[in-house]
């Protein structure tokens, strides 16, 4: 492989929220005592109108943070948790990220992990163009169950192509036993699994270094000289064990996120790398072992470019955009675990006229506005007139995307009427950087700490679930940056 | 050069139903309540009437589309009956058409009517509103009272007023309009509170109390519009005439331009400019008797008074804390009780106002009776504060 093909930048999102996992012990004691023995950190917890494509749209854009993005030939998003069983979940990401059309996606899944095997295809493919990489993974677990517990929500992406690589691909093995430590059946909305000792012993402690020596042998490196190992799993000590019987030295072994994001699925094998990448210096040898049905090993070696991206550090960046929430009914209501009384507001029909959806795709998915080239004015949306009153110039305007401009609050409300799945529902008009403005719903705010002036940034999120046809509706919203 | 339509039209009746949470009563019986005092005091039968303008706001609850739902219930001989809908000053649109139709000479009588039930929705506020197939997918999920709380944020912005200050100006007047409502038998809401009952009410929509929100109710309103020799000659007296009827209507600069700040409504502005010239007002401060506002929220009414020119830019607090829209202050303002007390079914409501201004101005208003008013304005106002429709109309003494 040539040296100036590998990853080229990485990117990562976190749900704001993060649970605390002693909440939720505290209230299952009377039920599960045992689960205090894993009351320790935080989990991230999307928030209501957070889903795998708006965490997968925001991991994308902080990977994709200064780049042109027309340079994005091929998308792959992995998930086993996906909105849609038949709508191309990557199409929505690249919609909502303003890719160019003439690009080749696909919804990897069916594995926990589909993200690693989908960052080694990428690896594998022959066009020219940038190929990113997103996982992102918001999975249900039972009430005071050990998912519950261990499982996070989150997101990462990882951009590969020609450039100057910050890392490049020096080995990969993919191992593809059908050992079902856990499994999801159709239409099961939560996870079945065997007893963990046998999967920590028969299953992580015994594929993956097989499949991590394949993949050094091959290389020919030696196991001693990895300085990073990514072991994607927040079961108790089973990166320390699998790092032994490889012979990878123990103080290579990364922290998992445990402590304060938890196990994010598809996605976590791409967040500790992503993670590694920030510690990394120039020649650093990075492994990645990623579990499910077998294993998928990536091993990369860190090149002088590091540097730039290391500084950017994006999942520590994400974890620090933190709230701590200990409001256990909060989750289990956000995540349909307990059914509430949602009021007959609630029930307004949410149907999404497709035809009118599709029309205005670029507004609504990507933000696209519009500035008119006669006057300048820039404007959301993009009306067939240009909206100064001193212009109205027909069809003046090019596209302009307002997705990444910056904005303040000119005018704002808590509306505790309106039917909100996090009442009181925030709302306002923000100004744009630059010009335009539009009223918006607000996303992440804390009670009580809104004013006029505030900075914002624009971010895609959840607009309205229409549960009787199974339809989610996307739009950007504003939050506090 | 248009003349206007300045004391080319009177108003022959008006009828209203009482105003409430009339559970026993369908929008029709509501219509028939109305019609059958306007008749009466119109002095003429229905079969004069020879145009209507119907104004109905949601489609949600209430009698359906078209005009069919009024001629049906009233029996209207094949004539034509336009339905009209513009948000919440749906009611002054009915009246604009029936109005116009009268001054264009077309016909000689019509009839504006608005009826609204709210109350069959099951929940309280107003109804949810559809808003078209791409409004849905990108406006923000949001409420009448959370619509026109950001005129707070941002009037406070503008002139660096401590919110406390304002809400106490947004208590008062919604004291003020208890008081006056509870001397009208007809008002939806008739006890009388303090200043502490508003600020210590409820949350609705930052920072918009329960008593700063106007009442949601069941009920109708109509008026019979004709020309001044017409109403002569049917043996009128005291004419109460209309001196302008205007309507102003955003067209997407407010939401997405840059140039409003949030504090004030635009449209306001432009319409009550235009009826001022109609209605030859140059100084409303000294010259309107009585006023009755679209106070939604008694944060509208307060914004209102300036966006009239009544009260000066950023000075209504002050106006509002001296009791200048008092009962007995300098302009009266919601005598009826206004949205506030006297409720608001939307589509009746700018029908309702002109109600009482027909009452004061030919001195039937009972117990309310404002001494000798000769000009009175009513503001009719739909939407929200960045998108919305906002109609003026002026009617006084005729010849006045």
């Amino acid at each position: 492989m040539s040296n100036d093909f590998g990853i080229l930048s990485c990117g990562a999102y976190v749900p704001r929220l993060r649970l605390q996992r002693k909440s939720i012990a505290i209230s299952n004691s009377w039920f599960s005592p045992g689960l205090r023995g894993l009351a320790r950190g935080e989990r991230a917890m999307a928030n209501w109108d957070e889903d795998v494509i708006t965490m997968a749209v925001e991991a994308a854009r902080s990977c994709l943070q200064g780049r042109k993005r027309s340079g994005v030939g091929q998308l792959t998003f992995a998930s086993t948790t996906f909105p849609f069983d038949d709508r191309q979940n990557a199409g929505v990401v690249a919609n909502a990220l303003n890719l160019k059309s003439s690009l080749a996606v696909l919804d990897a899944s069916g594995s926990q992990r589909a993200g690693a095997s989908a960052l080694s295809a990428a690896f594998g493919s022959s066009a020219g163009s940038d190929f990113l990489v997103v996982a992102s993974e918001k999975r249900q677990a039972k009430a005071a169950s050990p998912q519950e517990m261990h499982y996070g929500d989150g997101a990462a992406a990882i951009l590969v192509g020609r450039g100057q690589p910050i890392a490049r691909l020096i080995g990969s093995h993919s191992e593809t036993v059908d050992f079902v430590d856990h499994f999801r059946g159709r239409g099961a909305d939560y996870d079945y699994g065997w007893e963990e000792r046998w999967i920590r012993e028969e299953g992580y402690q015994k594929i993956v270094p097989r499949a991590i020596g394949t993949a050094l042998k091959s290389a020919e490196v030696s196991p001693e000289s990895i300085t990073h190992f990514c072991m994607p799993c927040t079961l108790s000590r089973v990166g320390a064990a699998v790092a032994k019987a490889a012979g990878i030295k123990e103080e290579a072994v990364r922290d998992n996120l445990a402590a304060v994001c938890g196990d994010t699925g598809t996605a976590h094998s791409l967040l500790m790398l992503a993670h590694a990448l920030e510690d990394a210096k120039p020649g650093d040898r990075i492994l990645v072992a990623a579990f499910g049905q077998g294993c998928e090993v990536l091993l990369f070696e860190v090149t002088d470019a590091i540097s730039e991206a290391a500084a950017r550090k994006c999942v520590s960046a994400t974890l620090a955009r933190r709230k701590e929430e200990s409001n256990y009914q909060k989750f289990l209501a956000f995540n349909d675990t307990v059914v509430l009384e949602h009021g007959m507001r609630s029930e307004m029909d949410k149907i999404t006229t497709l035809t009118s959806l599709y029309r205005n795709r670029d507004t609504v998915m990507g933000m696209v506005g519009g500035r008119c080239r006669c006057c300048g004015t820039r404007q959301f949306p993009r009306g067939r007139y240009c909206v100064n009153p001193e212009c109205n110039a027909l069809d003046s305007q090019d596209d302009l995307p307002f997705s990444d401009t910056p904005a303040t609050v000119m005018t704002y409300t808590a509306d505790s009427l309106t039917y909100s799945r996090n009442p009181p529902h925030y709302y306002g008009m923000v100004r744009f950087e630059g010009g335009g403005r539009l009223v918006m719903d607000f996303a992440d705010v804390d009670e009580g700490r809104m004013e006029v002036g505030l900075p914002m940034r624009m971010m895609f999120r959840v607009k309205d679930y229409d549960h009787a046809r199974g339809f989610v509706r996307y739009f950007w919203k504003a939050a506090p940056i | 050069m248009a003349t206007g339509i300045r004391d080319k039209v009177v108003i022959l009746g008006m009828g209203c139903s009482k105003f409430g949470e009339r559970w026993d009563c369908n929008a029709e019986d509501l219509m028939v309540e109305a019609f059958e005092e306007c008749l009466k005091d119109a002095g003429v039968e229905r079969k004069q009437i020879e145009a209507a303008w119907f104004g109905t706001a949601a489609d949600e609850v209430n009698v359906g589309k078209s005009g069919t739902p009024l001629a049906v219930t009233l029996r209207l001989p094949y004539i034509p009956v336009t339905r009209v809908e513009n948000f919440c000053a749906t009611g002054t649109e009915a009246f604009r058409g029936a109005v116009y139709a009268v001054a264009s000479g077309a016909v000689d009588i019509a009839l504006a009517f608005g009826v609204e039930k709210l109350k069959d929705t099951g929940y309280p506020g107003l109804p949810q509103f559809t808003r078209g197939t791409f409004n849905n997918q990108y406006w923000a999920n949001m409420t009448a009272p959370g619509n026109f709380a950001q005129l707070a944020s941002a009037y406070c912005a503008k002139y660096g007023v401590d919110p406390k200050e304002l809400k106490r100006a947004m208590a008062h007047i919604s004291v003020k309009s208890h008081a006056n409502g509870s001397r009208n038998p007809k008002a939806h809401l008739r006890n009388r509170i303090t200043e502490e009952d508003v600020l210590n009410a409820p949350m609705v929509a930052e920072p918009l109390g329960l008593y700063d929100c106007c009442g949601v109710s069941d009920g109708a309103a109509c008026a019979i519009v004709t020309t001044p020799d017409i109403a002569r000659a049917l043996g009128k007296k005291d004419l109460v005439s209309v001196k302008a009827v205007q309507l102003a209507v955003s067209n997407g600069e407010e939401a997405y331009f840059d140039k409003w700040d949030g504090s004030y409504v635009a449209t306001t502005r432009a319409a009550a400019k235009r009826a001022y010239r109609e209605a030859g007002i140059d100084d409303p401060r000294s010259q309107l008797s009585l006023i009755d506002v679209h106070d939604c929220f008694s944060v509208t009414e307060l914004v209102t008074m300036e966006d009239l020119g009544i009260s000066q830019d950023g000075k209504a607090i002050g106006d509002v804390l001296d009791g200048f829209y008092d009962a007995d202050g300098g302009i009266p303002c919601q005598i009826d009780g206004g949205l506030k007390c006297f409720g608001h079914p939307v589509g009746a409501s700018g029908l309702r106002m002109l109600y009482e201004m027909n009452l004061q101005i030919s001195g039937r208003a009972g117990e309310r009776q404002l001494s000798n008013p000769v000009l009175g304005l009513t503001h009719n106002l739909g939407g929200w504060p960045s998108q919305n429709v906002s109609a003026v109309t002026i009617v006084g003494a005729y010849g006045a």
